[in-house]
């Protein structure tokens, strides 16, 4: 650290949450001009470390020095003045006003006691234009797509003369392209002399724009390195603490299983002619005992409506199911799980956990509604079956009594795949189970996949990385446009055939 | 350290809390609140008179519980007061007769009768809330809104415009009459808290509201059918403001269409709102609601016995209930605690518990 310019170093940074430590003695640094990333499990305290920065949380040890004075902000808006600003994984900004007010909310500029409306929308448009985004700055923020969105929520943030800007898993929601735009835009701000914090979970984009990576596990600060000597096999080492090579075995070892196909050639479901108007054209499908169907395509090409549709949350307008044989008639959820399907949504946040309620209530309440009201599940009993699952999944909580909405994602996640899997389904759907997290647990849920269908369970996975797909699945089905367009067999699970059929080339 | 701290951190905590020093207020401030007498082989003081005074607005923050726990809320509680009790004070019938100069007690319909009709009316009023809202989706303060303003109207009609006088004797006894001493109107509302808890714990529905409440799209994919939930729960509203209705007219034995049950919608939500339950939905408790509507009433009634001038007592009675919202939020407890021991303890805790 010789001669670098330093704008902030986070030192012995302590986090208590009851029962967790949350960060133990982490050390952060970062300087002028560069993008560092912060790496690391879900629940390794990148998060925590954040929020600690930006003054959602009160430090319990430590000191943060921003160009060598010391600062405690106490809120966002605190850490917003001192130059610290961030950009959240969900945007967070009024989707209802202007993209122009979204930028100068809290601090629009007046004239006379009034607000200066042209004053404020050439700023804005200045502001954007700066990132090369031109957009009417009049429009409300929802008329934009989320990229765009993102991008207005960085406009904010550099805006008000950042110094530190903490890009939170920013690109998640975003296409190929609209990621190269936002690492242009990023190495622009780079340049600008601006330090970037870049929280992702995407190993290719780390390598694609940081110059630094600081990795953290467990609440504790494992190390920093420069990117260009560290790596990807290595870094993931780091951050999951397992050597690579045995993490890697443990995949394949999976493919080879997966390869076998001892899937019966039995029928669980028969969808004949099964369709909705407005949300995807009517399709056939035939899903096998024991089979790991993947539902392909782009985002809004249809896959989730295609489940929804199975799982009777959205009511079909023409066509019939056959499970095993009998015809079912299925327009709700409730009918659905009793017919022994399960779903877990692609929105983990608004349709999966129920934030409030404890970990226990949230595994059992699928089995719940299963059972009927009338039918309440002991006290004890779900206590033991939270017990159970929690173990099962190794599920990352202090206890089963703790709300949902305080576990890490990929936690969360668990919790979820847990009550599907008390209603011992015989079809379980999965969309996008794996957004957001963490590669280990990554790794865990692929491998669970893989066991259940082993153990004769259909499953359906819907994710939007091709990789993940064709390790898991043993079929595909392939949508376009609400359309679903071709059914692929083992033998033609190959990216580009795959590429090929999804963008129609073929 | 740590029990003080779960303590604390219990729902009905503060509702208590803000109970007890309403109470203690009167054990200093208002001479003869705490004595009980025993008169005719009743009990008699104020402390009774809260209990008995109180027990309308305790059945309704029962149901405003439940409809406040799905996120909705249920403005139109005291007009279903009047219509019920409009519709009891009908049915029970409002004409003195006399066979030889002595009082003879006659009903239109069998009394037991009439009071089934009165609360199948208001199971149909919640019924119809619930429709509007679960089925229709409109939102719920202008869904209940509706009947709030017809309501009213609707009694008046039931009753022609008048004030029925009733003069049933054995109807009396639900509003006024005591039992072992102690107002009937409690038994009743210990009965429906019992059946209504019952409900809640042994069997899901507690566990369904809070889901619909915390996050109904999620709850709708684990299978719960969230409309029929808020249906129940309306429902529910509805019957509880029709055995308020029941005991308001029994007290007064008469029936007012304008004036029964006036403005104590407001008073029920913040009977909940006291009790910590939140207004969004989600986790709730009902014998914290209870707890808060016994807080509201007790501060009424020490205001009239403590003699305020009538002309300022609603606000003295905001005053009050401003100050209890601000021992409750937590925001504003830290203010006071951000550089006491409170503060201190916590840090230490927290160490100690790593």
């Amino acid at each position: 650290m010789k001669g670098e310019n330093i704008l902030l170093t986070m030192k012995n940074i302590c986090k208590y949450f009851t029962g967790v430590k949350a960060l133990i003695n982490v050390d952060f640094t970062l300087r002028q001009g560069e993008i560092h990333a912060l790496m690391g499990e879900n629940g390794a305290g990148k998060s925590t470390l954040i929020k600690v920065l930006t003054g959602v949380e009160k430090l319990d040890e430590g000191e943060i020095q921003l160009l060598g004075e010391k600062v405690q902000p106490k809120s966002t808006h605190e850490a917003q003045g001192i130059g610290i600003s961030t950009v959240y994984q969900e945007v967070n900004l009024c989707s209802n006003l202007s993209v122009a007010e979204n930028i100068f909310i809290g601090r629009e500029p007046m004239k006379f006691g009034k607000i200066a409306w042209k004053e404020m929308h050439k700023r804005a448009k200045m502001a954007l234009e700066k990132l090369d985004v031109a957009i009417d700055v009049t429009q409300t923020l929802d008329s934009y797509s989320v990229a765009i969105q993102q991008m207005v929520a960085i406009a904010r943030a550099v805006d008000v003369d950042a110094k530190v800007l903490i890009l939170d898993e920013p690109t998640s929601s975003l296409d190929k392209k609209e990621v190269e735009k936002l690492f242009s835009i990023m190495t622009k701000l780079k340049k600008e002399g601006i330090g970037i914090i870049f929280v992702t979970h995407f190993l290719d984009q780390v390598y694609a724009v940081c110059d630094r990576i600081t990795v953290l596990r467990n609440g504790e600060f494992v190390g920093e390195y420069q990117t260009k000597e560290l790596p990807k096999v290595k870094l993931v080492a780091k951050m999951i603490g397992k050597d690579y090579e045995e993490l890697n075995a443990a995949i394949k070892g999976d493919e080879h299983k997966e390869n076998k196909k001892d899937f019966t050639q039995e029928v669980f479901l028969e969808a004949k002619g099964l369709g909705k108007k407005t949300e995807i054209e009517p399709y056939d499908v035939t899903i096998y005992k024991g089979e790991v169907l993947g539902l392909a395509g782009l985002l809004g090409s249809g896959r989730t409506e295609m489940a929804r549709l199975l799982f009777g949350a959205v009511k079909p307008d023409e066509g019939e199911m056959y499970i095993e044989g009998t015809k079912k008639n299925i327009i709700t959820p409730l009918q659905a799980i009793k017919s022994e399907i399960a779903y877990c949504p692609e929105n983990r946040k608004a349709d999966g956990i129920i934030p409030d309620l404890s970990v226990r209530e949230n595994i059992i309440l699928a089995l719940q509604s299963k059972r009927g009201w009338m039918k309440y599940i002991k006290r004890s009993e779900q206590e033991k079956i939270a017990d159970d699952y929690i173990n099962l999944l190794s599920i990352k909580t202090p206890s089963a009594e703790k709300m949902v909405k305080e576990l890490s994602g990929g936690n969360q996640q668990k919790v979820i795949l847990a009550r599907w899997l008390l209603t011992q389904p015989k079809l379980l759907i999965l969309d996008e189970p794996t957004r957001g997290i963490d590669i280990g647990t990554k790794t865990e849920i692929q491998k669970l996949v893989i066991e259940f269908a082993n153990q004769g369970m259909s499953v359906i996975f819907i994710s939007s990385e091709l990789d993940e797909m064709l390790r898991t699945c043993s079929r595909m089905v392939v949508l376009r446009d609400r359309v679903k367009i071709a059914e692929l067999t083992e033998d033609e699970l190959e990216t580009n055939v795959i590429m090929n059929t999804i963008a129609g080339g073929n | 350290m740590k029990d003080i701290k779960n303590i604390t951190k219990n729902q009905i905590f503060w509702p208590i809390t803000a109970l007890l020093l309403v109470l203690l207020f009167n054990l200093f401030f208002t001479p003869g609140f705490f004595k009980v007498e025993v008169k005719d082989g009743h009990l008699f003081g104020s402390i009774i008179d809260i209990i008995n005074r109180g027990s309308p607005l305790m059945l309704l923050s029962i149901g405003m519980t439940l409809v406040i726990a799905t996120g909705g809320t249920d403005i139109s509680v005291g007009s279903v007061i009047a219509i019920s009790a409009a519709v009891a004070a009908s049915l029970v019938g409002g004409e003195m007769i006399f066979v030889e100069g002595v009082q003879e007690y006659v009903t239109l319909v069998p009394m037991p009768i009439a009071i089934l009709a009165t609360l199948v009316v208001a199971v149909l009023l919640g019924l119809w809330n619930g429709t509007l809202i679960a089925k229709l989706g409109i939102q719920p303060i202008i869904a209940t809104m509706i009947l709030m303003v017809a309501g009213r109207g609707i009694a008046q009609l039931i009753t022609a415009g008048q004030i029925i006088t009733i003069y049933y004797k054995p109807y009396f006894f639900f509003g006024g009459g005591y039992l072992l001493g102690l107002p009937f109107a409690i038994f009743i509302v210990g009965i429906v808290l019992l059946i209504i808890m019952l409900l809640i714990k042994k069997t899901a529905l507690g566990l369904f509201i809070q889901a619909s409440g915390c996050n109904a799209s999620a709850s709708k994919y684990t299978g719960i059918y969230v409309d029929r939930i808020k249906l129940i729960v309306y429902t529910l509203s509805g019957l509880c403001a029709g055995i308020a209705g029941v005991l308001i007219s029994s007290n007064i034995k008469s029936a007012d269409a304008n004036n029964a049950g006036l403005f104590i919608e407001l008073d029920a939500i913040l009977a909940v709102a006291m009790g910590g339950n939140s207004m969004t939905g989600g986790k709730f408790s009902i014998p914290a609601s209870i707890v808060g509507a016994l807080v509201i009433q007790s501060i009424t009634t020490t205001i009239y016995s403590i003699g305020v001038p009538p002309e300022i007592t609603l606000v003295v009675k905001a005053v009050v209930v401003i100050m209890i919202c601000l021992l409750q939020s937590e925001e504003f407890r830290k203010l006071f605690a951000n550089t006491s021991w409170l503060q201190r303890r916590n840090t230490l805790e927290n160490k100690i518990s790593n």
